[in-house]
C-alpha cells in the first residue's frame, strides 16, 4: 500500500501549463485588456478632442478616482464573500449629515466630518452585524438599508430647511483644518511650474491669465490612489488578507482552522462605509454642497467595476488592482464618449454589454483555475 | 503499553430529546490508527465533535494525556494539539495550496515594523511538507481546485500534521473517493501513524478501516459494540456489529455476500 502511493515523477496525465494560460487566470487580465482596448479606442476616435490635453485627462482621472475609491471597499467587500448594495446611499447619508452638521448646526467642520465618518463607520459594522446575526443574503439587509438611508437623506434636509439642497460648505470649510485633506489641492507649485514653462496649458485671459488650467492634483485622486495602494497590500501582502480570501472562498472551512470569519466581514462592511464616506466628503468639499440624490445608481457601479476588475461574484476571488482598471475603464468611457461627441445614453449600452463580456470571461477563468468543467 | 493519549469515559450526548451517545468509552493511543466505524446515524459524528471541542458532552468525563478536559469551543482542541479534517471542507478550492496550507496560521515577517505574510518561507514550507507527503506541485501558487480529492485531504492531513497535532480526527476522508485516491488516503494515515500521531480514522467502509487500523470500534445507536485488536475480528464480524447483527445477515445472504 505505502509503495503505490508515492509517485516520484509529476504526473503524467497533467499537462504543462503554458505562459500564456498561467497569464490568463490572473484576476487583473479582464481589467489589463479592457484598459488597453479603451485607451487605443479614444486614442484613434478621440486623439484630438481635448481628451488628453491637461485639462482633458484631469477631467477624466477625477471621474475614474470616484469609481476607485468606492470599487475598493467593494471589491475587498466581495472577495470577503459579501455584497453592500447601500454604498449609493451611504454616499448621499454621509454628504448630507457633514451639510447638517456643519451648515444647519455650525459645527466645525472637523467635527462634522469626524462624527460622520464614526456614523457610517457604526452603519457599516450595523449592516455587517445583521448579516452574520440572522444569516441572511447581504444582498437583502443591503437592500433595506439602500432605502432606509435614502429615506433619511431627503427627510432630514427637508424637515430642517424645507430644501433637499443643502449648500454653504465652503464657507464654514474656510479655514478648516481637516476639510482640505478632503477638498484641497495638492502639487500646485509644481502646475504653476509647468505653465510657467508651456508644458500645460494656461489661461490666456480674464481674471486667472497665466495660471495654469489645471493647478494642482485634487485631494480626491490622492484619496484614490491610497486606497488602491492599501487595499491592494492588505489583501496580497498580510495575515487579514489570507482571512479576507479563505472568509469569501469557504467561511466554514475558513472557520474551522480558526480564521474569525465574522470578524474579517464586519471589518469589510466597515471598510466599504468608510470609501463611500469618503467619495462623499470629497463631493461635498468640491461641490460646497450636500444633495438627497447624491451617490444614486453608486453601488451599483461600484460592483460593475469589481467585476470588470476580474471578482467572482460569488467571493473569495479577486484583485484590487483589477478593480482600480475597472474604475479607470469606466470613468475612461464615460467621459471619453462626450469627448469623441457620442451620444452619452449609449455609455448605459456599453455599461451593460462590458459587465457581461466580464462575467463570461471571469467564469471562464474561474473554471480554469479549479479545474471545473 | 504507552499510556492513552485521549480516554473519553461514559460520554453521553443528549439534544433535546434524542439521545445521540448513550455512555460510549474510548481510548485512543499515540501512534495508532483507531477506526471508528458506524452506519449512518450511529453517533460518530457527534463522537468526533464531542472530542474535538464542537459539542459538550451532557455527561462522562475527556482525558487528554492524563489530565481531564474541557473544550470551550474547537480553537481549544486545536491549541491542544487535536486536529480534525473534514470531508468536504478541508480546502478553499479557489485558493492556492500555500495560502490553504497556512490559513488561519499565516508565517508572518515584520518589514517597518508592520506584521506582512511571508509568502517566500510559506511558499517553501508547503512545496517540502508536499513533496514528503509525495504530491508534486507545479508551484505553490497552484489552486487547491486543480488537486484531487484524495490529494486535497492529503493536504489537509500535512497541514494537521506540520502545525503539531497529536491526536488527528479524520471524517470519512476515503468516503467520496476512487480506487487509487483511496489508497493514497490510506497510505498518509499510514505515514501519519509512524511518526506517533494517533489517528482517529472514522470511516463505514470495513475494507479501508481493516487496511490500516490497529485497533476498531463500532458505534451503533449511540452505544458502542465493543472494541477489537487488528487480527482478532474478521471483516464479517465488523460488518455484523455495524449493522446490528441479524437483519444485515439475512440481506447479505439475498445479495450473494457481496457487501
Amino acid at each position: 500500500m505505502t509503495d503505490t502511493a508515492t509517485p516520484d515523477t509529476s504526473d503524467e496525465r497533467v499537462k504543462e501549463m503554458s505562459a500564456f494560460r498561467k497569464a490568463l487566470i490572473r484576476p487583473e487580465l479582464g481589467g489589463i485588456c479592457g484598459t488597453i482596448i479603451v485607451f487605443l479606442f479614444f486614442a484613434l476616435f478621440a486623439h484630438d478632442s481635448g481628451m488628453f490635453n491637461s485639462q482633458g485627462v484631469m477631467n477624466w482621472s477625477v471621474v475614474s478616482a470616484q469609481f476607485m475609491i468606492i470599487a475598493v471597499g467593494a471589491c475587498l467587500l466581495m472577495i470577503a464573500g459579501e455584497f453592500d448594495l447601500s454604498v449609493g446611499s451611504m454616499i448621499g447619508f454621509a454628504g448630507m449629515m457633514i451639510a447638517i452638521f456643519s451648515v444647519t448646526l455650525s459645527w466645525p467642520v472637523w467635527m462634522a466630518i469626524l462624527v460622520t465618518f464614526a456614523l457610517c463607520l457604526a452603519l457599516g459594522a450595523l449592516n455587517g452585524f445583521i448579516v452574520i446575526r440572522t444569516g441572511l443574503p447581504s444582498f437583502i439587509v443591503t437592500l433595506a438599508f439602500l432605502f432606509i438611508l435614502r429615506g433619511f437623506t431627503i427627510y432630514f434636509p427637508q424637515t430642517i430647511e424645507r430644501k433637499t439642497i443643502i449648500g454653504g460648505v465652503k464657507d464654514a470649510a474656510e479655514g478648516d483644518w481637516l476639510a482640505p485633506i478632503f477638498g484641497g489641492k495638492i502639487l500646485t507649485g509644481l502646475f504653476q511650474w509647468l505653465g510657467d514653462n508651456g508644458l500645460i496649458a494656461v489661461f490666456e485671459r480674464g481674471t486667472r491669465a497665466g495660471e495654469p488650467v489645471v493647478d494642482g492634483i485634487p485631494m480626491l485622486i490622492v484619496w484614490a490612489l491610497m486606497l488602491v495602494v492599501f487595499g491592494h497590500i492588505l489583501l496580497t501582502k498580510t495575515r487579514f488578507g489570507n482571512w479576507i480570501f479563505a472568509s469569501g472562498g469557504d467561511a466554514q472551512a475558513a472557520r474551522y482552522v480558526g480564521v474569525p470569519v465574522n470578524r474579517v466581514k464586519i471589518l469589510m462592511f466597515m471598510f466599504t462605509a468608510f470609501c463611500a464616506c469618503v467619495f462623499a466628503t470629497c463631493q461635498v468639499m468640491e461641490f460646497g454642497s450636500a444633495g438627497a440624490d447624491r451617490g444614486l445608481l453608486k453601488e451599483f457601479e461600484a460592483i460593475i467595476a469589481v467585476v470588470i476588475g476580474g471578482a467572482l461574484l460569488t467571493g473569495g476571488y479577486g484583485s484590487v488592482i483589477g478593480a482600480a482598471l475597472g474604475a479607470l475603464i469606466f470613468g475612461v468611457v464615460q467621459q471619453g464618449l462626450f469627448f469623441a461627441g457620442v451620444e452619452s445614453s449609449l455609455f448605459r449600452v456599453f455599461l451593460g454589454v462590458l459587465l457581461l463580456l466580464a462575467v463570461i470571461l471571469n467564469t471562464y477563468i474561474r473554471r480554469m483555475i479549479t479545474g471545473e468543467r | 503499553m504507552a499510556d492513552p493519549i485521549i480516554r473519553m469515559v461514559d460520554i453521553e450526548k443528549h439534544f433535546g430529546r434524542v439521545i445521540a451517545l448513550a455512555g460510549v468509552t474510548l481510548e485512543i493511543f499515540p501512534g495508532e490508527c483507531h477506526c471508528l466505524l458506524g452506519d449512518n446515524g450511529a453517533g460518530k459524528s457527534t463522537f468526533i465533535k464531542t472530542m474535538s471541542g464542537v459539542h459538550k458532552p451532557t455527561h462522562g468525563e475527556i482525558f487528554f494525556e492524563g489530565q481531564p478536559l474541557h473544550f470551550d469551543d474547537p480553537r481549544d482542541a486545536i491549541t491542544a494539539g487535536i486536529a480534525t479534517v473534514y470531508q468536504d471542507l478541508a480546502m478553499i478550492p479557489l485558493m492556492s495550496v500555500s495560502r490553504n496550507f497556512f490559513m488561519g496560521n499565516e508565517p508572518l515577517k515584520r518589514i517597518a515594523g508592520f506584521p506582512f505574510f511571508d509568502h517566500a518561507r510559506a511558499n517553501t514550507v508547503t512545496m517540502e511538507e508536499m513533496r514528503k507527503m509525495g504530491i508534486n506541485l507545479r508551484g505553490p501558487d497552484q489552486a487547491v481546485g486543480t488537486l484531487s480529492g484524495g490529494e486535497r485531504q492529503t493536504v489537509a492531513i500535512a497541514r494537521a500534521v506540520y502545525f503539531g497535532a497529536k491526536v488527528l480526527i479524520l471524517d470519512e476522508p476515503t468516503s467520496a473517493l476512487g480506487v487509487r485516491q483511496t489508497s493514497n488516503v490510506l497510505a498518509t494515515i499510514d505515514r501519519v501513524r509512524k511518526k506517533g500521531i494517533a489517528v482517529v480514522f472514522i470511516t463505514h467502509n470495513v475494507r479501508h478501516a481493516l487496511a490500516v487500523g490497529d485497533r476498531f470500534t463500532v458505534l451503533n445507536r449511540g452505544k458502542t459494540m465493543g472494541t477489537a485488536m487488528q487480527g482478532e475480528i474478521t471483516p464479517e464480524e465488523l460488518q455484523d456489529l455495524m449493522a446490528g447483527g441479524q437483519e444485515m445477515a439475512e440481506l447479505e445472504g439475498s445479495l450473494g455476500g457481496t457487501v
